[in-house]
């Protein structure tokens, strides 16, 4: 019995050891000298793994007395997971290895992280969940401080971590509650003790705390104060990360405890994700238009997407389900060239975050300058770029489960925020003279950019079919809702 | 009044009170030692459920190990507690505030709270017949726990790591003992044999 549960979660198992093993080696031959070729093989083991994961059967099974799910929910984050974190690796090496705080824990650490947001994805028990959040939680502390000598990037470590324990503590506290009412943390016996209909006020109770702990994970309004900091204070390669893989394994967690525990509630659970998704929308586009910052902006706008992707959520559907998935794998594209132009903003050799040092940068570099105004209008929602069929389908969920208002709610939140994305493209295009940022250098910088842009430039074509990620992401969604 | 019944009685109103006194002593010496004081009586009550290894783990690592490692901390680190107090104390005022909501609206619920028909029965899981109290937590840790088990292990390995990342520091300009190299030193260039002639310096 125990040969089979290790065969589902093998993919698993291989990463870690692949972690062990890199450390270890390390350790006794050239220690910090590897950096760069663990980071590029942690890059291509991650690549091979979602290949794996991506052709590997279909169907559902599940591992530990149901406490782990391999089902087509789990392998379609896993896989968005898995790819965007080696794409943040290949880009963040040379950028580190640069500035000196390339170090050989690096690589490893992202992979431990990785073996978490696997587990929490595939989680089918409160406890399973609780341990991978830990998990992945943990190795992003201490990558966000990574860069000891900097002042910031200690300050955003340290913040991330008192509040990422406190909303631990909430989530741990909602748990016990749960457990309290169901007798049981699996998934199955809580769905099972809800029944349907109304939830009683015992598991409301804990329904409530676990979302708060969740909302928490994925930055949503009112539980977003950390956001800001901690993408301001980390170095860029590690916010680009906080950007992408993470954000994508808390959303779906957020899907499968709501789907999977909760499912026969839903009605209660309705009302806060929508009202965490409204504020969230909200605040994201208000508060990003003060910034001039471009990692803080950055960070208002992560806000405002995850209220987008709350909104498929707060549908409660199948097609709810889809909808996020397909937001979060455009959102993450968008978010990784994003990050690759903001890497390659340097004056003299040092980064730079201030959004009118790209004044005129259109005429130094008109390629790139395209590259990232199609990515920005992307952002934006503006139609017929990828990121507004990402949009568009969270609207239709919530409107067709009858949150007319919400969809409302969510267009002119996007109106409003479409205007800071447009400020930077105005900067870069008609701004004033001012002193010109150095030529790009990194191959590796640009090549992403370039891709991200084609894929969310051309993706929407009718041939290209936004690249089957509807068709995956309607497959995944139907085995997590039934 | 059973002996069991007023046992329970004596060791919940110690840890509540110890876990009250944790919080407002004003000395942190003082604070950890009330906290030790509160597992101790958490492991009493852990003994009057029969849950004899999990009483015993409480006293042997907590307030063998963790407890003990907290006094040192506090004592080896020169924080101004009532500084951070008064820092504090700006915002206790908004604190209580949603304390007391919370706790108001937890205390509705207990009101009403329910659990479901079977949670009783789920929740009670008595070790089975004829197995000992640690033999049936082996069993489920190493069986039914068996992945998060390994989890937890994955969690300590992060944890080490993030401990020597962001500690660690590889001095520069430290001289230290190598053995082979002290081994493999050739007695003909380490020293000169000078003769010194009476009466006169080198």
């Amino acid at each position: 019995m125990i040969s089979a549960d290790l065969k589902i979660i093998l993919p698993e198992i291989l990463l870690s050891l692949y972690a062990m093993g890199g450390l270890l080696l390390a350790v006794y031959t050239g220690k910090d000298k590897l950096a760069g070729l663990l980071t590029y093989a942690t890059a291509a083991a991650m690549a091979v793994l979602a290949l794996w994961i991506a052709t590997a059967g279909a169907g559902n099974r599940t591992a530990f007395d149901g406490m782990f799910n391999d089902d087509g929910f789990a392998r379609f984050a896993k896989v968005t997971i898995l790819l965007s974190a080696a794409a943040i690796l290949v880009m963040s090496q040379d950028y580190m290895a640069r500035r000196g705080f390339l170090r050989f824990e690096y690589p490893m650490l992202v992979s431990l992280a990785t073996v978490g947001m696997m587990m929490m994805v595939s989680a089918g028990d409160l406890m399973a969940l609780y341990m991978g959040l830990e998990l992945q939680s943990l190795a992003l502390y201490v990558v966000a401080s990574l860069r000891r000598d900097s002042a910031k990037s200690t300050e955003a470590g340290v913040k991330y971590f008192v509040l990422g324990a406190l909303s631990s503590g909430l989530l741990l506290y909602g748990a016990s509650l749960v457990y309290g009412f169901a007798g049981t943390t699996a998934f199955s016996g809580i769905i099972e003790a809800a029944g349907e209909g109304r939830a009683s006020l015992g598991l409301l109770f804990g329904l409530v705390f676990v979302i708060s702990g969740l909302a928490f994970k994925v930055s949503a309004v009112p539980f977003h104060m950390w956001t800001p900091d901690v993408y301001e204070g980390a170095p860029t390669p590690i916010t680009a990360f906080f950007a992408t893989a993470p954000k994508m394994a808390a959303m779906g967690l957020f899907a499968r405890v709501l789907h999977d525990a909760f499912g026969g509630v839903t009605a209660d659970w309705i009302q806060v994700i929508a009202l965490l998704s409204v504020l969230s929308m909200f605040l994201g586009s208000i508060a990003a238009i003060g910034q001039t910052n471009i990692k803080r902006l950055m960070a208002y706008s992560s806000i405002a997407h995850m209220g987008y992707a709350l909104m498929g959520l707060a549908a409660g559907t199948v097609f709810g389900v889809q909808a996020v998935l397909i937001y979060m794998a455009i959102y993450i594209t968008m978010n990784i060239g994003t990050f690759a132009f903001i890497m390659s903003m340097e004056k003299d050799g040092q980064p730079v975050t201030d959004i009118k040092s790209l004044n005129l940068y259109a005429r130094a570099e008109p390629g790139k300058a395209l590259a990232m105004l199609v990515l920005l209008f992307s952002l934006a929602g503006v139609p017929p770029l990828v990121g507004f069929f990402g949009k568009l389908y969270v609207l239709r969920a919530a409107y067709e489960a009858g949150l007319a208002w919400l969809a409302i709610a969510g267009v002119i939140a996007s109106v409003i925020g479409a205007f800071y994305y447009l400020r930077i493209v105005f900067y870069m295009y008609f701004g004033e003279e001012g002193e010109a940022l150095d030529k790009g250098r990194s191959p590796v910088l640009w090549g992403a950019l370039m891709v991200s842009a084609a894929i969310i430039g051309l993706a929407w074509l009718p041939g290209l079919n936004l690249l089957g990620v509807e068709s995956a992401a309607a497959a995944a969604a139907a085995t997590l809702v039934n | 009044m059973t002996i069991a019944a007023l046992a329970f009685y004596l060791f919940a109103i110690c840890t509540v009170v110890g876990g009250l006194f944790t919080v407002i002593s004003r000395n942190p010496v003082h604070s950890v030692l009330w906290l030790i004081l509160a597992f101790l009586s958490s492991a009493g009550l852990f003994v009057l459920l029969g849950a004899e290894f999990v009483a015993m783990l409480l006293i042997i690592v907590y307030v063998g190990a963790v407890a003990v490692l907290f006094l040192f901390v506090v004592m080896m680190l020169d924080v101004d507690f009532a500084e951070l107090k008064a820092e504090m104390a700006k915002y206790m005022p908004l604190a209580l505030l949603i304390g007391v909501v919370i706790l108001m609206e937890l205390g509705l619920a207990l009101g009403s709270w329910q659990a479901s028909e079977g949670a009783e029965a789920a929740r009670a899981a008595v070790a089975p017949e004829g197995v000992s109290n640690t033999a049936a937590l082996g069993m489920l840790l190493y069986d039914k726990y068996f992945l998060l088990f390994q989890l937890s292990g994955l969690i300590l390995l992060v944890a080490m790591i993030g401990a020597i990342v962001l500690t660690l520091r590889h001095r520069t300009n430290v001289k230290r003992q190598n053995v082979l190299e002290q081994m493999w030193r050739d007695p003909a260039k380490a020293m000169e044999l000078k003769d010194v002639k009476p009466g006169q310096g080198l």
